[in-house]
């Protein structure tokens, strides 16, 4: 260091390069500053999208009120609920049958499947689900939400696993054998040892399928029979009229329930051990 | 291996039966996971190549009748005056739409993405973290609402306008909704964050001294930024690119939003035929040719990724 030629001046620093920070500051800005305008627009008193005329709540009453609202948002919330919690249990098993394993027949295999729905572009499985539930529904005559389901289950299990799989990674088997050299029965053992283990990352898990499922457009859109719309299709539809300020009130309550629920997902899987 | 030494029974029989009722187990385990994917997901995918070889019905669905139209009408159609075959123009225009605002897009989010991923890399330790999380936050947030927020932004009477406007700098409102460019926008404000988590990688792994080195043997800035520092992220340059330009190609809801009925993609032309179109066989056809080309992408992405994790040994 004392020898280094006088040529690089006080505070230089390899790390900085010029205009990258002021580039890097823009790009924070230009993230939030849509969302943010989005939210403020929602809390205007005025039927106009552009002028300001005062603080309400007037468009979060409308939007409550709206029995289209409503029932999008109970069918969003049911789904998603359905959708995650059988996709998280079929995950869990999934991740114990294929983690801490030598490599057994077919692992390769189980892999690339549950990974599969992630490999291929939304709206591709979207017309393949509607090609085939089409001639489902028209053979059994059925249009109940179980279409709705068995689709979303299917894409919130890779998003499931993933948590859940990293979680079972970072354990080793000690506590295991411990648990059956004390004479522990296999349940005995996941349900005294594994499963208070692997917790967190099935909570990821589940929390992440969740906001996956209530997200969802595009399978959706396709998948639904008549009167089937959830929460983001509701809106799609209304985009095509003329927007409100409800539009912007509803994106809000789905933003701020996303944020919570990601920001849980991220202490979640931060914290490790 | 020492285990299998201290067992008494030869490593025969016995051990072959146990790993074969391990397998068993584990397949039996993993099978809820692979039903629901091969009846919600994988499944119907095999069905669709049956129906692009299919003839249109009358009213949507198909007639069971072979025919190779569903294929040859992604990019041809018969004239309907002589029935000679003509180039699909419109099919021609869109994929073409699909591919410059993917690779714009792509080129954008590279020209906002590299200086915010080499930001947070180059903060201290303990603030990385929070400069992370706020680009994730976004990203996990619904695409339909950032899209409208997009909208809100660039629509006649929205915000862009209103305060150019003001300032005297436009008379009457710019149209630049249902766009090229609104796509392009709205896609480059949604995938953003696709770009910066993978540079971010790369750059935490840069090792500094290199960069030091050539600031020791006299290059500039600029010079140890394209002949070392480049060099050094490149595998995270292009994992972010292919992931940027994967969605962007199969994009729905932001073209649909943004580019209204006019300006199509990929993915609205595939809707079309399910929809007014009519014309299920060909609907298939595209979608499987949207589906090889992100194939072909991610293969792509899986080899940078891979040899990256290899030289990083």
């Amino acid at each position: 260091m004392a020898d280094r030629p006088v040529k690089q001046p006080k505070g230089y620093s390899v790390r900085t390069l010029p205009g990258f920070a002021v580039l890097a500051l823009f790009t924070f800005f230009a993230l939030y500053a849509p969302i943010t305008i989005l939210v403020a627009y929602s809390f205007n008193a005025g039927t106009s999208l552009a002028i300001w005329e005062g603080f309400s709540l007037r468009w979060y009453y409308q939007a409550a009120a709206n029995e289209a609202v409503q029932d999008a948002a109970i069918r969003s919330l049911y789904l998603a609920f359905s959708a995650a919690t059988i996709a998280t249990i079929a995950a869990t098993m999934a991740a114990l049958a294929t983690t801490r394993t030598r490599h057994f027949p077919g692992k390769t295999m189980i892999y690339a499947l549950i990974n599969q729905p992630l490999m291929v572009p939304e709206i591709v499985t979207a017309v393949a689900l509607l090609i085939v539930f089409a001639a489902v529904k028209v053979w059994t005559g059925h249009t109940s939400m179980i279409y709705l389901i068995a689709a979303h289950t299917a894409f919130c299990v890779p998003f499931a696993y993933l948590p859940i799989r990293a979680r079972l990674e970072t354990m080793d088997t000690s506590l295991e054998a411990a648990a059956q050299d004390l004479y522990a029965s296999p349940w005995m053992t996941f349900r005294r040892v594994t499963l208070p283990l692997m917790w967190p990352g099935i909570v990821a898990g589940l929390m992440l399928a969740f906001v996956i499922s209530l997200d969802d457009v595009v399978i959706t859109e396709f998948v639904k029979s008549a009167g089937q719309d959830t929460l983001p299709t509701y809106m799609l539809g209304q985009l095509r009229r003329v927007v409100t300020p409800e539009v912007n009130a509803i994106s809000t309550v789905i933003l701020v329930a996303g944020a919570i629920l990601v920001t849980l997902f991220f202490r979640l899987t931060s914290r490790r051990g | 291996m020492s285990e299998m030494g201290a067992t008494p029974y030869p490593p025969g029989e016995l051990e072959r039966e146990a790993r074969a009722a391990d397998t068993r187990r584990r397949w039996l385990l993993s099978l809820p996971a692979l039903v629901i994917i091969i009846f919600a997901a994988a499944g119907p995918l095999l069905v669709m190549v049956v129906y692009s070889f299919l003839t249109p019905g009358d009213y949507g669905n198909v007639k069971w009748q072979f025919s190779l139209e569903g294929w040859t009408n992604t990019i041809v159609q018969r004239d309907i005056f002589d029935d000679t075959l003509i180039w699909a123009d419109a099919h021609l225009s869109i994929f073409w739409r699909s591919l410059s605002l993917s690779l714009i897009t792509t080129l954008l989010t590279l020209i906002f993405g590299v200086p915010t991923a080499w930001f947070i890399a180059t903060q201290p330790p303990g603030k990385r973290e929070f400069w992370l999380f706020l680009v994730t936050v976004p990203f996990w947030t619904n695409l339909l609402v950032r899209t409208i927020a997009i909208q809100e932004l660039i629509r006649s009477e929205g915000v862009i306008n209103l305060v150019l406007l003001k300032l005297g700098i436009i008379d009457a409102p710019l149209q630049m909704m249902f766009t090229d460019f609104a796509i392009g926008f709205g896609m480059t404000y949604v995938y953003l964050p696709l770009m910066v988590l993978p540079v971010y990688a790369a750059v935490d792994k840069l090792d500094f001294r290199l960069v030091e080195a050539a600031h020791d043997l006299y290059a500039s800035r600029w010079t140890a930024f394209r002949r070392v520092i480049l060099p050094l992220i490149k595998p995270g340059i292009i994992a972010g690119s292919i992931l940027v330009f994967i969605p962007c190609l199969g994009a729905y809801v932001t073209p649909r939003v943004l580019g209204g009925g006019k300006n199509l993609m990929f993915g609205n032309l595939i809707e079309l035929q399910f929809g007014q179109g009519r014309n299920w066989p060909l609907g298939a056809a595209l979608s499987l040719m949207l589906m090889v080309a992100v194939m072909v992408a991610l293969i792509w992405y899986v080899r940078v990724t891979s040899r990256e994790q290899a030289d990083g040994r």
